[in-house]
């Protein structure tokens, strides 16, 4: 187990197309750290660096005490968790989770127990005779773990290990990685584009947008306070609404936005802080067109178009309320959901 | 074509028989030749059964060939042929794939032109370098030599093109799991890529072995040693005797004893082929 300290680690193609562009971040030991953005943003180049499949540019790079920029990938001490699984098709479950160990000169019988316990505790002790071609997706994915885990490394390196697994099976997975990490306290980075992945997994989180970090907290740090319009678009499902300040100006009781930080000209309202029914605090009132109403079950999505402006808004209440499409919807947003931005610089404005 | 109509059923069988037929009846009939007396062939009317010669032509031609027309046993001409043939598949095989192997995964300086060249030489088949590839063997004295017989027929682009298109479809993957998993280059060829591609080197094996097999023009060019014959070349002269009424029934043994070992290939690598074809996963 080991810290994986980046200093202003950089990635350039040829052409001078910069992939990743000086990051910053120390993961610290035991740590489970989830990079997430956009697809093209650089998070899964990124940890193919810390990986050693991808060369680096500039910075440096630390897995411990040692500076690794110039190590090949097995004498990293880490292990890698592929997208496809990437298991060896001709090899037996057995087989794969022990060619790492063979390769490291690993005497048989410490082979033996190494792959029969990682095999226990993934429960996939049945299938360790058979080929990966005759294994069910979640069972692969539980290979491609197993053959991480027996190695015992200082870092787990996950590349977006559950994209390929359908809607139910990747919850499952997603809470038994959790639960894997926190009993075996191997340090991990996480590449994912999925904010709900991200958000359930991580201890803490990096939000990578164009090659450069927008904001490193934990979860809820991230989107109590996003510290950009990019985290605050990205983080949170249905996206946050941008609205900007000088439309809630016009929308009569507006003394609550008086005291909003210099320089805001956009104002950030999750679509949970969009009340249908008026709270006790002093709130601003706005009125909308409803124009679609979509019943996800225990909730509900209320796409809705602002009086005397196109822009399109979405509110997140719980139940099914008693709307119609195309009825005038008022809603209250009290001054403690309002995040203010400045769309200039896209950052937050305090 | 999922059509459950018995008249179709019967009309797709009909045409399948015929074409079974147009191919294996001159096989027979070649059969039937190397069964009978040397003049039952020419006498007009084609035996269709078996007759009782069988045992002399066959072994005639396996023991002592055919002295008057200056052909060795046939023993030795089918241990030439093998010989040939297995170098030309194993070595077109065994340079190919170490070729497309270093073109896919390894960066170095004019990769591409590497790759242009051997892509090049598709165009320039034997026949068409035949006197300077001549010249050069013969200049290295390797005429009247297995070694003259079979190195200029295995520098291969097709094999070596073939293997590229396949490794290129090999996913990146495995091989970054393997740097992971502490496999070397050559380590990951032997383990990962030689295993996955099992597929692909038995049917290059096979269309190999047969192009082997059936050489005729380069092993007449530069073996005038009996003892280098090899099979094509010997039912060739078996064939040639101008001034005699051709021993039919040696010549039909002599073909279907030449049909034997790549029949044997392909009936033994069919069961790798059909595995290569239903075989999706990679």
């Amino acid at each position: 187990m080991a810290s994986i300290t980046l200093e202003g680690l950089r990635k350039t193609y040829a052409g001078d197309v910069h992939a990743v562009k000086g990051i910053d971040l120390a993961i610290e030991d035991g740590e489970f750290v989830v990079l997430v953005g956009p697809s093209g943003c650089g998070k899964s180049t990124l940890l193919r660096m810390v990986a050693g499949l991808e060369t680096i540019t500039g910075g440096t790079l630390k897995i411990g005490d040692r500076v690794v920029n110039k190590l090949e990938p097995a004498e990293r001490d880490i292990a890698m968790v592929f997208q496809n699984y990437a298991l060896y098709p001709h090899m037996t479950v057995y087989n794969n989770l022990a060619y790492g160990l063979k390769n490291r000169g690993f005497k048989k019988p410490e082979i033996e127990e190494r792959v029969r316990k990682a095999a226990k505790m993934l429960e996939i002790e049945e299938y360790l005779e058979r080929k990966p071609r005759k294994l069910s997706g979640g069972q692969r994915q539980r290979v491609a773990m197993g053959r991480a885990l027996v190695r015992e490394p200082a870092a787990f390196l996950f590349d977006e290990p559950l994209s390929n697994l359908d809607a139910k099976l990747r919850v499952q997975m997603r809470v038994e990685i959790k639960q894997l990490q926190r009993r075996l306290k191997t340090t991990s980075l996480y590449v994912t584009h999925d904010q709900l992945e991200a958000m359930t997994l991580g201890d803490r989180l990096v939000v990578l947008s164009a090659g450069k970090i927008e904001q490193v907290g934990t979860p809820m740090e991230i989107y109590a306070r996003p510290a950009s319009m990019f985290v605050a678009g990205f983080i949170g499902s249905p996206a946050m609404n941008m609205v900007p300040l000088e439309y809630l100006q016009t929308r009569g009781t507006t003394d609550l936005l008086n005291d909003l930080p210099p320089g805001t000209d956009t104002v950030g309202i999750r679509p949970d802080d969009m009340r249908l029914s008026p709270p006790n605090t002093p709130h601003l009132i706005v009125e909308s067109t409803l124009e679609l109403f979509e019943a996800a079950g225990a909730e509900s999505h209320l796409y809705v178009r602002l009086a005397d402006s196109d822009q399109p808004t979405v509110i997140r209440v719980s139940g099914q309320p008693p709307v119609n499409e195309g009825e005038t919807l008022r809603f209250f947003v009290t001054r403690e959901a309002l995040h203010p931005f400045n769309s200039a610089t896209g950052l937050r404005t305090g | 074509m999922v059509e459950n109509r018995p008249f179709l059923n019967i009309l797709t069988h009909l045409v399948l028989i015929a074409g079974v037929l147009v191919v294996a009846f001159p096989v027979y009939v070649a059969f039937i030749a190397s069964t009978h007396e040397p003049s039952a062939f020419v006498r007009g009317v084609l035996p269709l059964l078996p007759g009782d010669n069988m045992f002399e032509s066959y072994g005639q031609m396996l023991s002592s060939g055919w002295k008057v027309g200056g052909t060795p046993p046939v023993w030795l001409m089918l241990g030439n042929s093998l010989i040939m043939a297995l170098t030309i598949a194993i070595g077109k095989i065994a340079i190919s794939i170490l070729s497309a192997f270093a073109i896919v995964y390894f960066r170095f300086p004019f990769r591409m032109l590497a790759f242009w060249i051997i892509f090049i030489t598709l165009m320039l088949p034997v026949e068409v370098r035949i006197i300077p590839t001549y010249a050069v063997v013969a200049n290295l004295g390797m005429l009247n030599s297995y070694a003259g017989l079979t190195l200029p027929l295995i520098a291969s682009a097709t094999a070596t093109f073939l293997f590229r298109q396949f490794f290129m479809t090999v996913p990146e993957e495995l091989m970054e799991a393997s740097r992971v998993d502490g496999a070397g280059p050559m380590k990951f060829f032997k383990d990962i890529l030689l295993p996955v591609s099992i597929t692909n080197i038995a049917a290059l094996f096979v269309i190999m072995f047969i192009y082997g097999w059936v050489q005729y023009l380069w092993p007449l060019l530069v073996t005038t040693d009996e003892d280098f014959y090899t099979i094509v070349l010997g039912i060739k002269r078996l064939m040639a005797s101008s001034d005699r009424v051709p021993a039919w029934n040696l010549i039909m043994a002599t073909v279907t004893l030449a049909m034997l070992p790549p029949v044997l290939v392909v009936l033994f690598m069919q069961r790798l082929f059909v595995k290569g074809l239903t075989e999706t996963e990679k």
